[in-house]
């Protein structure tokens, strides 16, 4: 009887250890997604564009990635407290207003920033693009960004495609990857 | 004496509870900053320097000084940066589980110290060899060979 027990406590001990290496897997895995996306890039791959849903930052509605599909899609990581976001929000809007007519749609992801300090964002900066909110950063591991600002472009199949800019790009290397991005097949 | 006893008791519970119904009322920033984490960097608001945290301290006296209480300020940085911004998870729902699972824990591995200091006591015990025969006098039985050596040095001696 005794010796029974003693079993059932160290089946109950693996299977806890178990479960702790499992979750432990499962949160790297989550966090090596983005990663894998830019080796796929790198390699000469067009990976999937991971899904991406957020509630709209003016409050009207959800922003889904999935909606776009049959458009060139610049997607730009910010934040208000971000300095080198100052100098791409002119840019970015630039783009939406010059491209809109061609299927280019500019999509903000603003992340890890309180909400108001965002709304005043875009009022001084006079945006007008779609703009999702992800205030805990949720979006943030699935396309392997670690800072603000981050940009991914992503082509009318739905694909990734060009560069993943880590970091301020000027308006030269922007239009670039908007042209590869406008290039690419619906389907 | 057991209606003295009763007050004191409440007198206690409103002394200890006061402290805690001025800080819900009237949070200082101090405190809050114990109680939040920063999104960017996961450390207490209070050692963080990253630019969200400055943002955070800000909202934080912005929302003191129009006089929100400690869980109204809380709930709305809970709405915008998720439950991941409260150093402590809440103690409601699934997260009631990270308040009881320690305690459960530490109950259960006191009770298997129980059992298992039990078990090895009652081991020592069987294990133990059996009394010696005692003497005469009460006392327990020398030796056989020691006392054969001092029957023949009290012989010597006598002789």
């Amino acid at each position: 009887m005794a010796r029974r027990g003693k079993h059932i406590l160290q089946a109950a001990a693996v299977l806890v250890v178990a479960l702790l290496v499992a979750l432990l897997g499962w949160r790297v895995a989550q966090q090596e997604e983005g990663r894998g996306l830019d080796d796929a890039l790198a390699g000469g791959e067009r990976p999937v564009a991971p899904q991406l849903s957020f509630e709209s930052l003016d409050g009207d509605g959800t922003i889904d990635l999935a909606d776009y599909r049959g458009k060139a899609v610049v997607l730009n990581f910010w934040a208000s407290w971000c300095l080198p976001c100052k100098k791409e929000a002119p840019l970015l809007q630039d783009a939406w207003e010059r491209h809109g007519d061609r299927g280019l749609v500019v999509v903000g992801i603003d992340a890890q920033d309180l909400k108001s300090d965002a709304r005043s964002f875009v009022e001084r900066y006079g945006l007008r693009y779609p703009i999702a909110y992800d205030g805990n950063g949720a979006s943030l591991g699935r396309f392997g960004v670690t800072g603000f600002p981050e940009t991914w472009f992503v082509g009318r199949d739905g694909r990734l495609v060009g560069e993943h800019i880590v970091g301020e790009f000027d308006a030269e290397q922007l239009e670039e990857n908007i042209q590869a991005a406008l290039a690419t097949p619906s389907r | 004496m057991r209606r003295a006893l009763a007050c004191l008791t409440l007198l206690l519970a409103l002394v200890a509870a006061a402290p805690a119904a001025a800080s819900e009322e009237h949070p200082t920033l101090a405190e809050l900053e114990q109680e939040l984490i920063c999104p960017t960097c996961h450390s207490l608001l209070a050692l963080s320097n990253a630019p969200v945290a400055d943002r955070m301290r800000a909202f934080i006296r912005a929302r003191i000084a129009a006089g929100d209480t400690k869980s109204e300020i809380k709930d709305q940085l809970v709405a915008q940066f998720g439950e991941s911004v409260l150093a402590a998870p809440p103690k409601s729902g699934f997260n009631l589980l990270a308040w009881t699972l320690p305690l459960a824990g530490a109950a259960v591995a006191v009770a298997l110290l129980a059992l298992a200091l039990r078990r090895w006591s009652r081991r020592r015990v069987a294990e133990e060899p059996p009394p010696a025969p005692s003497s005469a006098n009460g006392r327990p039985a020398l030796d056989p060979d020691l006392e054969r050596r001092l029957d023949e040095e009290l012989a010597r001696y006598d002789g």
